[in-house]
Order: C-alpha cells, then sequence, then structure tokens
C-alpha cells in the first residue's frame, strides 16, 4: 500500500522540528530513518498530517563519549553507530546486540532513536537500552528533560514521550556491560526476535533483561546465583513475563528460551 | 524551512546513476514507485511495499537503501544508484551480472535488482567474502525461486574473478 497524504517539512534547525511539534502535535510525526515509521506509513498503520524530516540536521548526528557516558544523536543510524571504533570499548553490549537489528540494508538507514521512539517489544536497542539503564533525552520547545529506560517504554509501541517532544539523544551510562553477553533467537538473523537476551555484571551481580516477551523489555537485577536458587530465578520471571502464543512461537517455548538462554548468559558474564 | 504541501506535487531532483534527473512528486511518492512511474527506471522491483522482501534495494548517498521506505523528497539532492548503472554498457554485462547468468542465480528475476544492488555495494567494500558474509547479506532480500545456492555461488565467483582483475590493473 501507500501512505495516506501529508506534509513533508525538511528541517533545518532543530527548533523547526520543535516549532512544527508542538504546533502540530499528534499530528506530526518525526521522521528519521524511517525503517519503522515509513512501513506503518505505507501499511497506514499511522496517519499523520505531517512528517518532520530531521536526517540533514548535523547536531542531531553525533555520537559523543564524555567522562564513559555515550551520547548518541537522534540521527545517528545504526550503521554508524556500529562503525564507530570506540563502541566495543565503551559499550560492548550495544556492539554485540546491534547486528541483530533488521539486516545490512535496513541498519545502513535505520537509527538508534528511531528504534526507541518505535518500541517494538522484540526490538534489539530498546532490550539493550533497558538492559544498560540509559536514558532518553527529550526535549520540547520550552525545556528538555532525561527518562530513564524503564520509564521510557509504557507498552507495546507506547513511550514516555509527549506528543510535543522530539528524542533528541540517547545516553548509555559508562562502565555499564563491561562484561556482558546477548544471545537472540529469531527464525532467520535478522527477523523480529522471538526471544532476546541480554545479561550484564553489576557490582552486586547480574541483571538479566528479556525482550520479544512482554509488551515491554523487562529486567531483573540478583545477586551472583547459580545451580538451582539460579534456575528457581529464570523460572519465575520466565513466568512473571507473561508471554503469550502467537503464529511465531508458543509461550511455553518462550519460557523455555528464557530460561536455558537465561542460564547460559548469567553463567558466562558471572565466570 | 521547506515545506511541501501535501496536495501539491514538488520538483524532485538527483543523479541517477550519474545523470541528473527531475520530475515531480507528492510528498508521499515513495522513491521506489518515482523511480518507476515518474523517471521511466523500472529496472527497481517492487515487492513488499514494507521493508522485508528487498527487491526494492538501491544506493542512496553511498547506503543501502530500502526505496519503498524511502520518499522521494528525501533523495532529493543525492546520489542514487541503481540496477541500471550496473552494467559498464548496454550491451555488456559486470562481472557480478555475468556470474549470475553463468550460475543461474535468477529464475524469475523479481528480486534480482535488489540483491545485485546489495552485492555490489558489499564485494566493492569486503573483496574476499566468505559464504556466511554473503548468506549474511542475503538475509535482507526474500528469493523464492533460487533456494539461494546459485546466488551464494555467484557472488563468491564474482568476487574470486574481481580481486584477480583488481589485482591485474593494480600490477599494470
Amino acid at each position: 500500500m501507500k501512505p495516506a497524504a501529508f506534509d513533508y517539512v525538511r528541517a533545518e534547525s532543530v527548533n523547526e522540528v520543535l516549532e512544527g511539534l508542538s504546533k502540530e502535535g499528534g499530528n506530526a510525526r518525526v521522521l528519521a530513518g524511517g525503517q519503522s515509521l515509513m512501513a506503518m506509513l505505507n501499511m497506514r498503520l499511522a496517519k499523520p498530517r505531517l512528517l518532520i524530516d530531521i536526517m540533514r540536521l548535523k547536531e542531531l548526528n553525533r555520537i559523543e563519549e564524555q567522562a564513559g557516558v555515550v551520547t548518541i544523536g537522534a540521527g545517528v543510524r545504526q550503521a554508524a553507530l556500529l562503525a564507530w571504533p570506540e563502541l566495543a570499548r565503551t559499550q560492548p553490549l550495544l556492539a554485540r546486540a546491534l547486528p541483530w537489528v533488521g539486516h545490512v540494508q535496513t541498519r545502513s538507514r535505520g537509527t538508534i532513536c528511531g528504534s526507541l521512539a518505535h518500541a517494538d517489544p522484540s526490538a534489539e536497542m530498546p532490550l539493550a537500552l533497558i538492559a544498560l539503564g540509559g536514558e532518553v533525552h527529550l526535549r520540547n520547545a520550552r525545556r528538555r528533560r532525561r527518562v530513564a529506560a524503564t520509564e521510557f517504554f509504557l507498552g507495546m509501541m507506547a513511550t514516555a514521550r509527549a506528543e510535543d517532544e522530539l528524542i533528541e539523544a540517547v545516553s548509555f551510562p559508562a562502565r555499564a556491560g563491561e562484561r556482558c553477553a546477548f544471545r537472540e533467537v529469531a527464525r532467520r538473523h535478522g527477523d523480529f526476535a522471538i526471544v532476546a537476551c541480554a545479561a550484564v555484571a553489576t557490582s552486586k551481580g547480574v541483571r538479566f533483561a528479556v525482550g520479544g516477551v512482554a509488551d515491554v523489555p523487562q529486567a531483573r537485577d540478583w545477586p551472583r546465583l547459580d545451580g538451582s536458587a539460579l534456575d528457581d530465578a529464570l523460572n519465575g520471571f520466565a513466568y512473571e513475563l507473561d508471554a503469550r502464543d502467537d503464529v511465531h512461537a508458543t509461550a511455553r517455548y518462550r519460557r523455555d528460551l528464557v530460561r536455558i538462554i537465561g542460564r547460559d548468559l548469567v553463567r558466562e558474564v558471572l565466570q | 524551512m521547506t515545506r511541501l504541501s501535501a496536495d501539491g506535487r514538488h520538483p524532485v531532483r538527483f543523479k541517477l546513476n550519474g545523470r541528473p534527473v527531475e520530475a515531480e512528486a507528492e510528498p508521499r511518492t515513495l522513491l521506489s514507485d518515482f523511480l518507476r512511474q515518474q523517471i521511466g527506471a523500472t529496472g527497481t522491483h517492487v515487492g513488499c511495499e514494507h521493508g522485508v522482501c528487498g527487491a526494492c534495494t538501491v544506493i542512496i548517498d553511498g547506503m543501502l537503501t530500502r526505496s519503498c521506505l524511502t520518499l522521494a523528497a528525501q533523495a532529493d539532492g543525492c546520489e542514487v544508484q541503481t540496477v541500471e548503472g550496473l552494467a559498464p554498457s548496454p550491451d555488456r554485462l559486470g562481472i557480478l551480472q555475468q556470474a549470475f547468468r553463468r550460475n543461474h542465480a535468477l529464475q524469475c528475476g523479481f528480486c534480482t535488482a535488489g540483491i545485485l544492488m546489495s552485492l555490489d555495494h558489499y564485494l566493492r567494500r569486503h573483496p574476499a567474502p566468505s559464504e556466511a558474509d554473503i548468506r549474511d547479506l542475503l538475509s535482507g532480500h526474500l528469493c523464492r525461486c533460487t533456494g539461494y545456492t546459485p546466488i551464494v555461488k555467484a557472488a563468491l565467483e564474482a568476487a574470486a574473478e574481481l580481486a584477480t582483475t583488481t589485482q591485474e590493473k593494480s600490477d599494470a
């Protein structure tokens, strides 16, 4: 199908974006890499009256590292972050998860912040944000605010972003995920995850996060667990995720994946 | 600020395979449709129109791009490459295209334009790919005829041949 009609603005400054969002609110959508939004428009699941293209704004196209905190602007494409020479050193979990985001042909255009804005429950970037405890930088015409990962994702494709706000950037904390592991099960590499898991060593033990099962990615913080204590924790978590049957997999299969992958990943990072 | 109104048609200009082109498009016009219907460049095929099948893959400013997930207006001022730009002349196929022909790497041909663009882009940057690399790249494309095996074979053959040609050129 083809998109319904909309006005198109090629923004020349961030202020123009904020002005457009404040005037048109819910009728406007920000267009970045377009790898989720354009599909939604083609299928007419979204019918905005105005699209604001932000991809020619150089000020949004920055990757910055300050005291270990990595801040990624709204215009940074997934391929650009993957090619950033400091990625494996500063954010090893992102370096492991990014190759699982779509395909080469979509990572070349899709942005990190766009994936967060879309908030697909099985997407890898929201999972990484939850696992690492990152922050989303929001801005409207009057103020800026930062929202923690756990408060940003409200439900399936629903976020805490207000209608007049631009996701200006996302930041990942320093030294997060130094020891980390990531694994995903999908029908084919690049397809949406049936289950995606990330484990990150913390000062007290481990954080284990799961995407693709509940409406939003979920994480649990555990002390150093092993043996039956770990199995019990994973089993409890697998049921709390409230998995459902769908065309891709049964709820039971998803719980099995959480238990099996969870045990491997948690052991790997606690070794 | 450039605001293109929904009900109007607006000029879009870009370079297509090195040659400047211009036509009018509504803001909602997809690049895939613009190429085929406005410019007449029908080599780019339209399959699923939601970014899954890969048939419409083109290159914009050096980036592999699903043209069905791109507005014509977004390509304004850019360099666009499509399958029409691959052959060195109208009566000669490129090395990759010849390898496809030799290996029967296409049957109905619907997916081929997109796959050729992905492979051309990839082989220029990765001259010695493994089979796993090629299969990973092809995961962004759907082919319902070949079972992919002949496509992988053609890609590896083309890579080997391209490597020799480059070597010969650099020796000369």
